[in-house]
């Protein structure tokens, strides 16, 4: 027994981390048993009970984890002899149920320590690929993953989320309903199926880390933590997919982006510019890790299918992230990188970059007419950049009237006071250097 | 938050023997764990202090630079590992998982200490030439 005489307090908050800590992997290994993780869940969540209910009165276990996926398998293991007992209607057996239980449980702590690591590897991978599972909306599969791989609480993914709490209940309750009645396999898919499956997973983890890059100041905290839980889950994928490149590519680019966090507001809380941004913020022990998983992506991408689309945007991070200073920049080679990324996953966002990207390497001159073929992108109809990486390039070539149109095109185009307020200042700047 | 657990050298960790194959197993164990749940920052082991030396800067002005090895055994780092975790709680719980540094029976003693963030400082300029350098503040927790 570690701690006997934890106070009751300390033994809460004690099972609250240990459960944070362990509640996927308890999950997934009960979900394995039950091929429903929606049951499993349940079960994990009875375990809970059953640990807040004892430990407090005996002290944490030694192996606190062990205790707990041991209690929840238990419990797995009594609902399906229920079940089978159900379906064979041997209703006499069933009334001596808990003698039965007496003898014929087995004890998995044992078996727990003697199971290889892989093994809950395996089981949180495939819960992974469950909860991203596209039969499932983008936002059920966000919702269910923050729930089940990040243990999070359906009031914190509200929160985080700026939605009520019902939803996000109702959004949960609904995915593992959907999951149960399309009777989704609790697996890794194979073969063809496995890169489209990927995709998704790694789009979950994206969009959950955009979600909290996206909050600003004096938004609850819980949104910018959504920019840690992501990270958590790209570098736990990466361990369990060493020999994805677009796994270790995810990781490169959240660990590249949440260096500069820091940075990219100022004392007000306003956005700063990447290049505007104080490099002296950006924190160094993240680029290091980042620099390092794009690295692995690189290589892995060498021997395999070239890189994608999340190892190209890390690629392009790391580009900024080596340079102390702006105008150290490695633009040709971002301009290279847009370049192929356009070519794995082609939109006028990204064209858009690389006409920016061209203007920094080669001039405005060879970035224009690209800007301008962009003119008709009715994705980019009400993007307020357009106009304003038009004005920036035509100011640069001394076109200072079109310049300040475009300016004020964008100002009206923006989507919040200070950015709008900033592009009037350009304009006006503009029109006095004519 | 980021937290480092820091190892406390000993007679054990001071003389330089490689650490016997099950303790690095054990190690190597909760560290995969540490990677597997995304949490893992960095984890180093250091020398025996033979290989190091202090420098100890005096009232008067004058520095003085001593060789190692050195004896006052509570002030001695052996290793440490930096973690990345949401609360105080769940940094607790890994500590509490930390093997036995030196195997079970043998005295250690682990320390756990959250390293400074950015918010715990008045931005000056000062402070930002020191962030510029590679080492960082993240350094000195």
């Amino acid at each position: 027994m570690a701690d006997g005489a934890h106070p009751v307090a300390a033994t809460r908050a004690a099972i609250d981390a240990v459960w944070r800590l362990e509640s996927a992997r308890i999950v997934a290994g009960v979900a394995r048993l039950v091929r429903e993780v929606g049951l499993a869940e349940e079960l994990a969540q009875d375990a809970l009970v059953a640990a807040l209910e004892h430990w407090p009165r005996d002290g944490l276990p030694d192996n606190p984890g062990a205790w707990l996926m041991a209690t929840a398998k238990n419990r797995a293991l009594d609902r399906l002899r229920q079940q089978q007992l159900h379906a064979r209607k041997h209703e006499e057996l069933a009334a001596d149920l808990d003698a039965l239980q007496a003898t014929v449980v087995p004890d998995f702590v044992d078996a727990l320590d003697a199971a290889r690591a892989d093994d809950i590897g395996d089981d949180l991978l495939r819960l992974i690929f469950t909860a991203c599972h596209p039969v499932l909306s983008t936002e059920s599969r966000v919702a269910l993953t923050l729930r089940l791989l990040g243990g999070l609480s359906t009031e914190e993914i509200a929160r985080a989320y700026l939605a009520a709490e019902p939803t996000i209940a109702q959004r949960i309750v609904r995915a593992k309903r959907t999951l149960a009645a399309a009777k989704v396999p609790f697996e890794v898919p194979r073969a063809a199926e496995r890169e489209r499956r990927l995709d998704a997973v790694l789009e979950v983890i994206y969009l959950v880390f955009n979600e909290g890059y996206a909050a600003t100041t004096g938004d609850d905290w819980m949104r910018p933590a959504l920019c840690d839980e992501a990270l958590r889950l790209a570098r736990t994928l990466a361990g369990l997919m060493p020999a994805e490149s677009e796994v270790l590519g995810l990781q490169a680019l959240l660990e590249l982006q949440a260096s500069r966090l820091h940075a990219r507001t100022d004392a007000t809380g306003q956005p700063v510019l990447l290049t505007d941004q104080d490099r002296a913020r950006w924190d160094p022990l993240l680029i290091r890790r980042g620099l390092a998983a794009l690295a692995q992506a690189e290589a892995l991408a060498e021997r395999g299918d070239g890189l994608g689309p999340y190892a190209l945007q890390a690629g392009i991070a790391a580009c900024h992230a080596r340079a102390p200073l702006p105008e150290a920049t490695d633009w040709p080679r971002i301009v290279a990188l847009y370049d192929a990324l356009a070519q794995v996953a082609p939109s006028p966002v990204v064209a858009l970059n690389r006409a920016v990207a061209v203007g920094m390497a080669f001039g405005p001159a060879a970035a224009l007419p690209l800007v301008d073929a962009l003119a008709g992108e009715p994705v980019l109809r009400q993007y307020h950049w357009l106009p304003a990486v038009r004005g920036d390039l035509l100011l640069k070539l001394d076109r200072t009237a079109e310049a300040a149109a475009e300016f004020d095109r964008a100002a009206t185009l923006a989507r919040n006071a200070r950015e709008r307020a900033l592009l009037l200042q350009r304009a006006t700047a503009a029109r006095s250097a004519a | 938050m980021r937290v480092m657990i820091i190892v406390r050298g000993n007679a054990r960790s001071e003389s330089g023997a490689p650490p016997e194959d099950h303790l690095v197993a054990a190690m190597a164990t909760y560290h995969e764990e540490l990677a597997r749940a995304g949490v893992l920052l960095d984890a180093n082991g250091l020398k025996p202090t033979s290989a190091g030396w202090r420098i100890r800067y005096r009232a008067d002005g004058h520095r003085q630079v001593i060789d190692g090895p050195f004896t006052d055994n509570k002030e001695l780092v052996a290793g440490y590992t930096l973690i990345q975790v949401r609360s105080r709680n769940e940094a607790l719980e890994w500590a509490r998982r930390f093997p036995a540094p030196f195997g079970e029976g043998h005295e250690a003693e682990i320390e756990v200490r959250p390293l400074l963030d950015p918010e715990d400082f008045h931005q000056t300029a000062a402070l930002d030439r020191f962030r510029r350098l590679d080492a960082g503040l993240q350094g000195l927790g």
